[in-house]
């Protein structure tokens, strides 16, 4: 009696080997695979095929074991910086496999093995959209973490002396960037119990209206909380802008952050002295 | 009515908001503390709003009016304790108090107050000495 | 001033940050002395927003009162007609992602704010 017709898992299970064989000289083909040792390739697949023999080989049903190595594979590929192209071309390189293999259980019976080839199409699809949209995520995540990353490297607050926090500003200030800059000031003031605040913007190409306007608001919220502001590095082109388009600063400001740090001292009972040399006896 | 109490200390004023203010407590502030300063010949106001979540604009105009009456009576407002949160949407809400002094702290307000204090003292000797 | 709690919560609940919170909620707390001083009381609905991996809260304050004649004047910062200090409408718009403001004069105000994660 011929074998029950097999459906996707047990067509996997009967010709595991060949469609292994198969889908590794297609990926290879293809070229694309190449960032990975042909050891992980042959592993990947491998455990795709037995998540693959495990479900049931419904379209709509894909199985825990499956879904969790989709999430696997998107991650891996996701952070090692594959393009969609190379993560999703491989999942639908197992088309011509399967389908293959399909032809080749079915050969007698050409309706089965038409419909058992739309189904297993169809699966694959399925997989490979799920797949796409699992990559996509974690890039976005990986994106949003380093955009999140590079806001914080980019706005340190440094503590100069005790009750006194420098923040030195480097490229243009807009609004997301102050709120990160108030946000580590204004908690850096509390932790810190800092006074004074030097605002440094010898990095900052250039001070428009509104950047000014992000400066200031940073000034009024630090006052808000008892710390008085200096604004220090203002390089002479920026000084001549600013006074051009009108805007004005109405804080204590100095030219170097060395001269606001005398300052700062200064304004909080301190001073900075030349000690008179030691004469030895 | 419920009315936020008022503590003396010195020649300063303490105030400790501890809830959310309703208006009609907040409107009752205003005036006991006009009234307390004159009677007591207080030199600062200290106003702690560590514990308050939100300022609104409402909260905002009774500390700008309590520290321009105070200023007519001679004597200065420093508002203490608020939270950064409260700081950056005060900012944003175009709010940043001119008015007002601030301290990090109840400690640092009072400091703020005893050296005035000290220096208005400073200038009468002063000034007596000139004759 | 219960309003205050319930945004809390939602926003608490939609994981905004401490300070996104405090903005809200500020927010919430100028557009509800709004309706009730100018627009003679009305009410409030809070409604929790997902959309993708976003999230967020949004809050509309409707009454039917007078309306507002002049929005844009409305709008400007420092303008009142009441006790305030005219930064109640600006302030909320200032505070908010979202904002928009539906008026007819003679028949209320409506003022939706959202604030996304």
């Amino acid at each position: 009696m011929a074998r029950q017709p097999a459906s996707l898992n047990g067509i996997v299970a009967a010709h595991e080997d060949e469609i292994l064989r198969e889908w590794q000289r297609v990926l290879s083909l293809g070229g694309t695979e190449r960032r990975l040792t042909g050891r992980e390739i042959e592993a990947q697949c491998r455990a795709v095929l037995e998540a693959l023999k495990e479900s049931s080989g419904g379209t709509e049903e894909v199985s825990d074991r499956l879904q969790d190595l989709l999430a696997e594979i998107s991650r891996n590929r996701a952070t090692q910086g594959f393009g969609v192209t190379e993560t999703v071309g491989f999942l639908l390189s197992l088309k011509r496999p399967l389908v293959d293999a399909i032809g080749r259980e079915h050969a007698k019976a050409p309706a089965i093995a038409l419909r058992e080839t739309l189904a297993s199409t169809e699966l694959v699809d399925g997989l490979a959209l799920r797949l796409m949209d699992a990559f996509v995520r974690n890039r976005e995540e990986i994106i949003i973490r380093q955009q999140q990353e590079i806001a914080e490297l980019s706005t340190p607050v440094v503590k100069l002396w005790d009750g006194i926090l420098a923040v030195p500003l480097i490229g243009t200030l807009d609004s997301s960037r102050t709120q990160v800059v108030m946000e580590n000031l204004l908690q850096a003031i509390v932790d810190q119990s800092a006074q004074m605040t030097i605002i440094d913007i010898t990095g900052v190409p250039t001070v428009d209206t509104l950047v000014a306007q992000h400066l200031l608001k940073t000034i009024a919220a630090a006052r808000l909380m008892g710390a008085d502001c200096i604004i220090s590095g203002i390089r002479p082109q920026i000084a001549q802008t600013m006074v051009h388009l009108g805007v004005e600063l109405s804080v204590v400001s100095k030219a170097t952050l060395a001269e606001a740090l005398a300052h700062a001292l200064l304004k909080t009972g301190r001073a900075v002295v030349t000690r008179r040399p030691v004469v030895e006896a | 009515m419920d009315r936020i109490p008022i503590l003396k200390i010195g020649a300063a004023l303490l105030v400790t908001i501890q809830v959310d203010l309703h208006d009609s407590v907040a409107m009752a502030l205003e005036e006991d503390l006009s009234n307390m300063i004159v009677k007591a010949g207080a030199k600062g106001v200290l106003i702690d709003i560590s514990a308050l979540e939100i300022v609104d604009s409402f909260i905002g105009r009774m500390l700008a009016n309590i520290a321009g009456v105070a200023r007519m009576l001679d004597a200065d407002t420093v508002v203490v304790g608020m939270r950064p949160a409260v700081a950056i949407t005060l900012v944003e809400l175009g709010l940043s108090l001119p008015g007002v002094k601030t301290a990090l702290n109840a400690e640092r307000g009072m400091a703020l107050i005893q050296r005035r204090v000290a220096e208005s003292g400073l200038e009468a000797d002063h000034a007596a000495g000139e004759f | 001033m219960r309003i205050r709690q319930i945004v809390r919560a939602a926003a608490l609940e939609a994981g905004l940050s401490l300070v996104d919170q405090t903005k809200i909620i500020t927010a919430a707390s100028e557009l509800a002395r709004n309706t009730l001083d100018h627009g003679g009381g009305g009410h409030a609905s809070i409604e929790r927003l997902q959309e993708g991996g976003r999230r967020g809260v949004r809050i509309v304050f409707e009454d039917t009162g007078p309306g507002i004649p002049d929005v844009d004047a409305a709008l400007r910062p420092g303008f009142t007609t009441g006790r305030g200090m005219g930064l109640g409408l600006s302030g909320a718009r200032q505070l908010s992602n979202e904002f928009s403001i539906a008026t007819e004069v003679g028949r209320g105000t409506r003022v939706t704010i959202a604030r996304w994660k």
